[in-house]
């Protein structure tokens, strides 16, 4: 081992150990107290934010802040509030209780989950673009030629097939050059070689735009590599933590192959509580109460595995 | 030029109808039929209060029509009640009311039948007047709230999220038709306001590729309506609101019908992929 070898290689192990630092300080009840001076405020933060709605609370203690260039994908089972919480932080649902706060000034580009475009609606992809705000022709065609669909500018939107109008609204996202970037579940309709490209797309997005990205999971163990941060819901914030350590582990890469890896990633994560259809909560040592407390609430390592139950179903997204 | 009475019903009746198309458009994508013939029925309680409080009948009817549109938003929000089942009490307990305020002024004679299905052949210079400035207005202000209205009608959420303000579009557009409500009903009355707010733009929803396109073309064919119904009207002798909508009727199905077919645009495939 060359001399120059020696002194290289602390540095680049030094180097990786801030990057993978970063994302693990910004998480957990520390970060709420921590004020980063290099770094200017986030584009949003949501402070112990709520929805409380026919009785009662759909999501519950939100904490969450996303920075420009960050990448943070939520994951959590149906009717964890995933939805609710994207929406807390675009201003769509306000919170009635804690705060939501978006840096005044921010170009917002939001990815709904569902778009259904009435019939009697004459629009064209071209005109779709254009929707909330001026984008010029150049910009559009740009748009649309990186999700690959280049070719449906001129075509009615109704028209389209579901994955082809995913794109169209990515596009259209990406378009209006946002600092926001919300995209509820961007891949559903898309198969699985596509959704791999297009969530190498949502990354080349965040490093041309610089952009903060919050990425709604529709699958709760694949996310992608170049998430900064995982939230897990489930009514509440359950865990987040950093994807990378997961996705290097071989038992990925057996079974995904090393080259998906380094698009996609497993996050597992251990509870030592279910969630019981009631809104109850069991803990690993039998007991049951009605929340389940962010102290005591989840213990990695222990040897349970996630059981959320899926109570209530999609219905418990507030649309 | 104006003293003619015809001349003055065809210039009155292609300023509403140029109004009546692009508003029309924004009824037939929100699904909104329902509620257009509901202001127009509350139109006749505001002609009632007009007689009772002597005050200009245009006025009356916009306020009163603006109050019940306010009133379903307010309602809809709180009350248990579905849309529809809200819109039919209001429509129908506005109307009653109307009638029976009508009737308690025993000393105003008034021509119901004028109200209901209108009278264009009455109208005045003024009438004239008023629609022409109060149809720039409205189409002025539609211009102005045209991208945040038609975003909330593709998707209220999206809009709302990109930084429009969906709910001040509602209300906006909401007094619009409120406005053009006052200014229609003495062209084709209170019942029939809705099929010249409809009509024209169902049939130039065939022919139109985008919103902007369908806007147009549905004033073109609500001022082509008034004209071929007005001529109708004179040739056969047959009241003239009612026929000014049967001549939209007819443009109507004509655009559905099969020889059209050739006109309308051809809609796109992606070469090769589909489904």
């Amino acid at each position: 081992m060359s001399c120059y070898n020696i002194v290289a290689l602390p540095y680049s192990l030094w180097h990786r150990a801030l990057q993978h630092a970063r994302p693990l300080a910004l998480q957990g009840g520390l970060c709420r107290r921590r004020k980063m001076p290099q770094t200017p405020s986030p584009l949003v933060t949501l402070d112990r934010a709520g929805i409380f709605r026919a009785g009662r609370w759909l999501v519950r203690g939100i904490g969450l802040s996303i920075d420009k260039g960050e990448i943070v994908t939520l994951i959590g089972p149906n009717g964890s509030g995933k939805s609710t919480t994207a929406k807390m932080a675009l201003g769509i649902l306000k919170p009635d209780e804690g705060k939501a706060e978006r840096r005044p000034g921010l170009t917002v580009s939001y990815v709904p989950q569902k778009v259904a475009i009435d019939w009697t609606l004459p629009l064209t992809v071209g005109r779709f673009m254009r929707l909330t705000g001026h984008v010029s022709r150049a910009q559009a065609e740009r748009a649309l030629e990186a999700t690959g669909v280049s070719h449906l500018g001129p075509a009615e939107v109704r028209t389209l097939s579901g994955g082809e109008f995913q794109r169209v609204l990515l596009a259209r996202a990406v378009a209006r050059k946002p600092d926001l970037l919300v995209l509820d579940e961007p891949v559903q309709g898309v198969d699985f070689s596509s959704e791999i490209a297009l969530y190498e797309l949502i990354k080349r997005i965040r490093d041309d735009l610089h952009c903060g990205v919050l990425l709604i999971s529709h699958d709760l163990h694949v996310v992608m590599a170049a998430t900064d941060r995982v939230i897990c819901l489930n009514g509440h914030v359950c865990c987040s933590g950093t994807p990378t350590a997961v996705a290097s582990s071989p038992e990925y890469k057996a079974l995904f192959g090393a080259r998906a890896a380094s698009t996609l990633a497993v996050y597992e994560h251990h509870h030592d509580h279910t969630h019981m259809p009631d809104g109850r909560v069991m803990h690993a040592d039998g007991s049951v109460t009605d929340h389940c407390h962010p102290d005591d609430g989840h213990h990695h390592g222990e040897s349970h595995a996630p059981r959320h139950a899926s109570a209530g179903g999609e219905s418990r997204d507030a649309r | 030029m104006l003293d003619d009475f015809f001349t003055r019903a065809l210039l009155a009746g292609t300023g509403v109808a140029l109004v009546a198309g692009p508003l029309g458009c924004f009824i037939v994508w929100r699904r909104l039929a329902y509620f257009g013939d509901t202001l127009s029925h509350a139109a006749l309680l505001g002609v009632a209060l007009a007689f009772l409080l002597e005050v200009n009948i245009t006025l009356a009817v916009f306020v009163v029509s603006a109050c019940v549109s306010i009133s379903l938003l307010a309602l809809q929000r709180r009350a248990s009640l579905s849309a529809d089942a809200l819109l039919g009490l209001l429509a129908h307990s506005a109307l009653a009311l109307g009638l029976v305020v009508l009737a308690f002024m025993t000393w105003v004679r008034m021509d119901l039948m004028g109200f209901l299905f209108g009278d264009i052949l009455a109208v005045s210079r003024i009438d004239i007047v008023v629609i022409w400035i109060g149809g720039v207005v409205v189409l002025g202000v539609l211009a102005l709230v045209w991208r945040p209205l038609f975003a909330a009608t593709v998707n209220s959420e999206l809009a709302e999220a990109e930084g429009m303000n969906p709910e001040r579009a509602n209300v906006v557009f909401m007094l619009l038709l409120a406005g053009v409500i006052a200014i229609a009903m003495k062209i084709v009355g209170v019942l029939l306001i809705t099929a010249l707010l409809i009509i024209p733009a169902a049939t130039a929803r065939p022919f139109a590729s985008g919103p902007e396109q369908m806007a147009v073309l549905a004033a073109a064919f609500g001022a082509v309506s008034v004209v071929l119904g007005l001529f109708g009207s004179l040739e056969w002798d047959t009241p003239s609101g009612p026929s000014i909508v049967v001549a939209a009727l007819l443009l109507f199905v004509l655009s559905i019908s099969p020889l059209t077919n050739l006109m309308r645009p051809g809609r796109v495939f992606p070469p090769g992929e589909k489904g």
